[in-house]
């Protein structure tokens, strides 16, 4: 059978158990859809966040960036996962004791104002769809590639089967299906990498195998490490395990800091810490989240060096003929791309000789000429292509997102396990992409028409509009996916610098400084997401140097938030206390949970 | 319930001090340096970098979660009775879904 025919196996059967949990977890009330009941037990929870946390980005890209950025990469091991400590220390125990159904909720009435609430709202949307945008260019690549399918077929494919389990079982249904998909993608990331450590070092820990000798190829009885970095300076790259790769620490700093602090403040990521029973069921949830989210995490540098040493050994210096299959495979793509300079060998350096490519954004002159021009080009044409292109770092080299899927197929391993990595990819796309859509539910559904439109809306009609606004979500997510908005990567740093800039700092001070009222918060949020997204549009739009210290538009949420605290802190004395309503509220969250807190309180509707 | 909030931001204060070292400090600001000596076959800094700090932070949230648990038991009362069993309950996930 051929990886194709194993790819329709694994896909079928994981989409099929999707459906068979979302039909047993089907919901009848608000409290079911939108936060499954508070009955999650807290291990299971863990899972659910996992599998909600870990998206494509973390599967497909993240291992790809690290193989390509050496140690810079380590800024998303590090911002994505230590943002897990500040969710759980500062934020999960608590906001679970407020007992809301949404993270605007909790803005609104710490803040008792509905200013805040729209902002908060406003943000949670924002950040959703960005996010989900993302997913769904995973699920085309994965479709495209592997059943050789239409990229729009397989977004629809993708969609229907989200659109089933979200709006049958809500949180509920959602829970239960990311609980499986967290077994199938981690299984899915785990065995490949587990026969590559094998294979390349003898030892089948990846952990240890990053750090153990080759036993096969020229490099033989080298350190895997030394070898890359060996091979990183030949080809004119910064070493791989120096600090930080020719980055500047200070970027590298800030942007590990933003993705921590954009974590913790990601509202689809925090909704799940409203699912569980009490806080302590909470606090254990984070603990199960960071240690499930760690078995990639920890295995993510191995699979990315192993991928590295690969593709550079596969194939550089090889000719047309010499060149392995999954090069070709991967080409029909468009992801990589070998433009030879006339000498019928081909060159992946960091140099202007470099001959590889991704079919990426053409800027400048050569956007003029435009790719069909310069892949027909021949001669003195072709080597003139080649400099304009190597100009632009941005398509230089192969494109990041095939490094994880093209793995296997590098290290020749079994066509089943190949397949698997489809799956895979698949569950961490889906999974993070309904968590997502049910935030934006939530917050339009109960946060705008509930709490602001129609507070007496019943049950029945609050549920119906939960599960509409939840099928019009997936309807555009799945428009996003078929035409994909150019901007996409480039968004995913607002999406951390404005949950950074604004979700974090506000949460943060309404449960640890009494004294902050309506008014600082407000502008605080203001200032925090004001700065944040005019550095990031200037810059990624706008050609704006990065004047704030060279901080790049990824690590600019840390100002953003320095910036909220200051100015929140800044206006406190000069405004009017929060009301007695707010402190008592403020105070039950700091007080140890009692068995009347479990049992529905007055903010708990 | 001024004791129970003040031990709460202590062990808070002091595992986030742990966090920020390891996270920022030895992932990031002392990298360069600690990159000089070796763990097996990994230079100090990476190693922080890409395996030792996200360990460190596992650690920190079970820690928390263990002392925050007690915590809680020794200021609400029932603490003799629950606070052997909380532990092994609350991991492993014993709890029963309700309907």
């Amino acid at each position: 059978m051929g990886i194709k025919d194993w790819t329709i196996i694994f896909v079928g059967a994981s989409f099929t158990l999707y459906l068979v949990i979302a039909w047993i977890s089907r919901v009848r009330d608000t409290k079911g859809f939108y936060v499954a009941g508070r009955g999650v037990p807290a291990a299971a929870n863990g899972m659910a966040t996992a599998a909600d946390w870990m998206s494509a980005a973390s599967f497909i890209s993240m291992a790809g960036l690290i193989s390509t950025m050496g140690y810079a990469g380590s800024q998303y091991l590090m911002g994505w996962t230590g943002g897990y400590v500040l969710l759980a220390l500062l934020l999960a125990p608590y906001l679970r004791k407020f007992g809301h159904f949404t993270v605007p909720d909790f803005v609104g009435d710490r803040y008792s104002s509905n200013v805040a609430r729209s902002v908060a709202v406003l943000c949670a949307i924002f950040i959703s769809f960005t996010y989900v945008a993302g997913q769904m260019r995973g699920v085309g690549v994965v479709f495209s590639r592997f059943l050789e399918v239409d990229i729009n077929i397989g977004v629809m494919i993708g969609m229907a089967i989200v659109f089933v389990y979200a709006t049958l079982g809500g949180m509920k249904g959602i829970t239960w299906t990311q609980v499986a998909q967290y077994w199938v993608l981690i299984t899915a990331f785990l065995i490949p990498a587990i026969a590559i450590s094998f294979k390349l070092t003898g030892n089948p820990v990846p952990q240890i195998g990053l750090g153990s000798e080759l036993i096969t190829g020229d490099g033989k009885g080298t350190g895997l490490l030394e070898k890359l970095n060996q091979i990183n300076t030949d080809l004119g790259f910064a070493r791989y395990t120096d600090a930080f790769g020719g980055d500047a620490m200070l970027n590298v700093f800030c942007v590990t800091l933003a993705l921590m602090a954009g974590t913790a403040g990601l509202p689809h990521v925090i909704v799940r810490f409203y699912t569980v029973k009490n806080v302590k069921a909470a606090r254990w949830s984070a603990f199960w989240a960071l240690l499930f989210i760690g078995m990639l995490y920890l295995t993510a540098p191995a699979t990315a060096a192993f991928a590295r040493y690969y593709m550079i050994d596969s194939i550089d210096g090889k000719t047309q003929q010499e060149l392995p299959a999954w090069f070709e495979n991967w080409e029909k793509t468009g992801l990589i791309l070998w433009l030879d300079d006339g000498d019928g060998k081909l060159r992946y350096s960091n140099r202007d000789d470099n001959e590889v490519f991704n079919k990426g954004g053409l800027t400048g002159p050569a956007a003029l000429l435009g790719w069909d021009k310069i892949i027909g080009s021949q001669g003195a044409e072709r080597k003139e292509a080649l400099k304009l292109l190597n100009g632009q770092k941005k398509i230089r080299g192969p494109d990041k997102d095939i490094i994880v899927l093209a793995t296997p197929e590098m290290a020749n391993l079994y066509a089943w396990i190949i397949a698997l990595v489809a799956a895979g990819g698949l569950a961490a796309a889906l999974s993070t992409a309904s968590g997502l859509l049910l935030v934006v539910s939530s917050s339009v559904a109960h946060d705008v028409y509930y709490r602001m439109i129609n507070p007496e809306a019943s049950e029945a009609r609050r549920l119906l509009v939960g599960r509409g606004v939840i099928g019009i979500a997936v309807v555009i997510a799945g428009l996003f996916g078929i035409y994909p908005p150019g901007f996409v990567s480039q968004v995913v740093a607002f999406a951390f610098g404005l949950a950074a800039a604004s979700f974090f700092p506000a949460i943060v001070l309404g449960i640890f400084n009494k004294r902050v009222g309506t008014i600082p918060a407000i502008c605080g949020m203001l200032a925090g997401i004001g700065f944040t997204a005019s550095y990031i549009i200037g810059q990624v739009y706008g050609g704006m140097e990065p004047w704030c210290f060279g901080i790049k538009a990824q690590g600019i949420g840390t100002i953003g938030m320095l910036l909220n605290f200051i100015v929140t802190l800044t206006l406190t004395p000069l405004c009017p206390p929060p009301d007695e309503r707010v402190c008592a509220l403020v105070d039950s969250a700091r007080r140890p949970e009692t068995a009347e807190d479990t049992a529905p309180a007055a903010v708990d509707h | 319930m001024q004791g129970y909030w003040r031990k709460n931001v202590t062990i808070m204060v002091v595992l986030l001090a742990i966090w920020a070292f390891v996270g920022l400090g030895c992932g990031v600001l002392f990298a360069k340096t600690l990159n000089q000596w070796h763990l097996g076959g990994f230079p100090l800094g990476f190693w922080f970098a890409q395996q030792g700090s996200i360990i460190v932070f596992i650690l920190l949230i079970l820690i928390y979660a263990i002392l925050l648990n007690r915590l809680d038991n020794e200021y609400s009362g029932d603490a003799g009775k629950e606070e052997l069993t909380a532990t092994t309950e609350s991991a492993g996930g014993t709890e029963e879904t309700e309907e």
